[in-house]
């Protein structure tokens, strides 16, 4: 640009183009998104290309296709006639169990041992750093061995059991339980349960009211579970006892071969599932416990003594001053543990767990299609993983401290 | 170039089977970088096991073994790499490995949709079972309300579930994705029935506590003829391996054994000299030498003193040669003749 130039230029400043900062910014983005486009079109390209020139089967025709083979846990109908991807959605729904139900038990085991571990009993405190200490150290696969080979071992074998009241039995076959039957009429004890929890909510809103008000308390939590108790039993009886239990059978007589529990009679946790379980929730739960000591810890201390001064009560100064204050740091790591487990509950199929991994590598060397199912593991974690992360973070953004 | 890119990108998102699929002469590859590398199993006895000191044996071992004596007349000049069930095709179609020789079932859909090609059957197999004694079960058809241990991803695991469904029989099954854990399920009572081919279980019956107290049942439920595996495609070392097994076959029909192959260099026969090479140039067709046979018998030996090293009635396998003797003895083991 010449001197001359710089006379006609006025408030607002012709560049070239090509110079527009906007423009440039715009055009190198355009391009990197084509080079990414251009990368994953030519992967793909190749690897059908390549595929084909090797006679490999590909596509997702296989999905459809009867599977054949025989899942030792199913939470939906499955038999061997039914097609690969039904076998598929048979191992997500394992894998979401085991997720479920870990997340829920790891963060309430967690809890109570990142409590105990600030105790001030000298002995609570220092068992619950031995626990932490000794199963954060250990990698996770081992423990999941050692729940699985050497917990099976201890238990009575398959003729024989170790039974709880009569009605909770356990051998090497796993965890059998009476299984409830639904007959006619047991919808209404359904509805008592959903109503029962619909008062709760208005009671603790009637009652939270009456507090600010009137500054008088009411027992909330003892009046919701009799409600809670109390509503759907009154329904159970009035609807004429529709739900019975189905116990296990077990029989002592007979060949050798058919004593034992009968398969598919009560409700049964298999022992893989079982050592799943209490492996992962251990291990995650030593994590979880050391970030709620860390978050408890990161509340001031003038907090719990300028509560006690006001004569709260330790238990409400815990619940109403130090907890919710520490959740906005324990959340934010906890999302992680959450998301580890869940990743975590893959390993799975060293124990023979049909987790989607499992069964996925199952087909995988059925029909050889590894690129299809390798693509589809990965995306099926991803989703799951994100939407851990969405909801959580939805959590920690209602919690988080609100400027004003 | 283009390829290159291609190449690095999928080795990074290892997914890796694609860019290295070779088409190309294996052969010619296996003679540069001077070995044969093998995929074999993770640990079966009489058919791919390591002993303390990682020296290989058994019958799937030999074949490569074979294969390295035909190409380098030198049969030590292999590299064996250990597969699960689930590992085993991937790593032949990519290439990492140059055949697979891991008790593979030859099966329509292994044949057709994933580029391989079986080279022959080394083993003729079936699928059985295992029980304890104690239980008193005398033949499968007893075993209804069992629970059952195998290994994933095998033919095994759908012969069981077409077994039991036929015969309108409930079962549990306990599927696995190593042998170990397999055994060592089954062993802790997991399991009442331990099912894989049957040979398998008579290798595996070794590594139980108290192996005594296992019966195997007379039944045989499916048809397992286990073999080599090579890529499709490449029609010179599918040609090589096939015919290295059936150099093999007909060794021991003509009489020929790494005993009394000295003796044999000088016999009349016209069929013994095409096989050992003084007649003919059936080595030189197949890419290599015209005394692969030769060296393939002196050095690992006929199919059946391989079968008798590895299985048969002196090891502790103990497997008699019932349908892998020779067509002449009334068994299936038949080669066709070189000539």
């Amino acid at each position: 640009m010449s001197i001359q130039d710089a006379g006609h230029v006025d408030d607002q400043a012709k560049v070239a183009f090509f110079n527009d900062p906007k423009v440039r910014s715009w055009a190198y983005q355009i391009i990197l998104v084509l080079f990414l486009g251009w990368v994953i079109w030519s992967i793909r390209e190749n690897v059908s290309a390549n595929l084909e020139a090797q006679n490999i089967a590909t596509g997702w025709g296989f999905l459809g296709t009867t599977a054949g083979f025989s899942i030792l846990q199913k939470l939906v109908f499955y038999t061997e006639a039914s097609s690969y991807g039904r076998a598929l959605w048979i191992g997500l729904l394992n894998t979401f169990l085991i997720a479920f139900l870990g997340v829920i038990f790891a963060t309430i085991l967690g809890f109570i041992i990142g409590i105990a571990r600030l105790s001030s009993n000298w002995i609570v405190a220092k068992v619950a750093m031995v626990y932490i200490e000794v199963v954060r150290n250990l990698p996770l696969l081992l423990q999941i061995f050692f729940w699985y080979f050497a917990a099976l071992r201890a238990l009575p074998g398959k003729r024989e059991k170790a039974s709880f009241l009569d009605t909770i039995h356990l051998n090497i076959t796993g965890l059998k339980m009476p299984a409830p039957v639904f007959g006619e009429g047991s919808s209404i004890v359904g509805i008592a349960v959903l109503a029962a929890i619909g008062g709760i909510f208005f009671l603790r809103r009637w009652a939270k009211k009456r507090q600010e008000e009137k500054g008088e308390q009411f027992p909330v939590f003892l009046t919701s579970l009799g409600l809670l108790f109390f509503l759907p039993l009154i329904a159970f009886f009035a609807a004429g006892q529709p739900i019975g239990l189905e116990h296990p059978v077990f029989s002592e007589t007979g060949p050798m071969i058919r004593r034992g529990f009968a398969l598919n009679t009560g409700l049964s946790l298999s022992p893989e599932f079982i050592a799943l379980f209490l492996a992962l929730v251990t291990y995650t739960a030593a994590f979880i416990a050391e970030i709620v000591r860390a978050g408890i810890m990161a509340v001031d201390k003038g907090q719990s003594e300028a509560s006690h001064a006001l004569g709260v009560s330790n238990n409400f100064t815990l619940r109403l001053v130090v907890i919710p204050q520490a959740m906005r740091v324990i959340v934010p790591p906890l999302i992680s543990q959450y998301l580890n487990l869940t990743k975590n509950s893959s390993l799975a199929v060293a124990i023979a767990y049909p987790d989607l991994v499992a069964v996925g590598g199952t087909i995988l060397n059925q029909t050889g299609q590894a690129i299809e199912i390798v693509t589809l593991w990965m995306v099926i974690y991803l989703t799951i993983s994100l939407s851990i992360s969405m909801v959580m973070n939805w959590y920690n953004r209602s919690i988080a401290l609100v400027g004003r | 170039m283009k390829k290159a890119i291609i190449s690095a990108a999928l080795g990074a998102a290892a997914i890796g089977m694609v860019a290295t699929g070779a088409t190309a002469a294996t052969l010619d590859d296996v003679k540069a970088k001077d070995f044969v590398q093998c995929g074999v199993s993770q640990g079966l006895a009489g058919f791919s096991n390591p002993d303390d000191k990682g020296n290989w044996t058994g019958m799937d071992v030999d074949v490569c073994r074979a294969l390295a004596a035909a190409i380098f007349g030198d049969a030590t000049k292999v590299k064996f790499t250990p597969l699960s069930a689930k590992e085993r095709f991937t790593a032949l179609q990519s290439g990492e490995i140059d055949v697979l020789s891991r008790n593979t079932t030859w099966t329509a859909t292994r044949d057709t949709s994933l580029g391989l090609n079986f080279a022959g059957v080394n083993y003729y197999d079936g699928q059985g079972f295992m029980v304890r004694s104690s239980l008193g079960v005398k033949s499968a058809l007893e075993l209804s309300g069992a629970s059952v241990c195998t290994n994933t991803g095998t033919t095994t695991e759908l012969n069981v579930a077409d077994y039991f469904r036929s015969n309108k029989m409930e079962y549990e099954l306990v599927a696995f994705e190593k042998a170990d854990e397999v055994v060592a399920a089954y062993d802790a009572g997991r399991c009442d029935v331990f099912t894989t081919d049957q040979s398998g279980l008579y290798s595996q019956r070794l590594k139980l506590t108290n192996p005594g107290d296992h019966v195997v049942l007379p039944e045989i439920i499916s048809k397992e003829p286990l073999g080599p595996v090579v890529r499709q495609g490449d029609d010179q070392w599918f040609n090589l391996v096939k015919w290295t097994h059936f150099a093999m076959v007909n060794a021991e029909e003509l009489g020929v054994s790494s005993a009394n192959i000295g003796e044999m260099m000088g016999s009349d026969n016209p069929a013994v000299k095409r096989l050992l090479g003084s007649e003919g140039a059936f080595g030189e067709a197949l890419g290599v030498g015209n005394d692969w046979a030769a060296n393939i018998i002196k050095m690992v030996g006929n199919y059946g003193e391989v079968f008798d090293r590895a299985v048969g009635p002196d090891t502790p396998l103990k497997i008699e040669r019932g349908v892998n003797a020779l067509w002449s003895d009334g068994g299936l083991q038949y080669a066709p003749p070189i000539r």
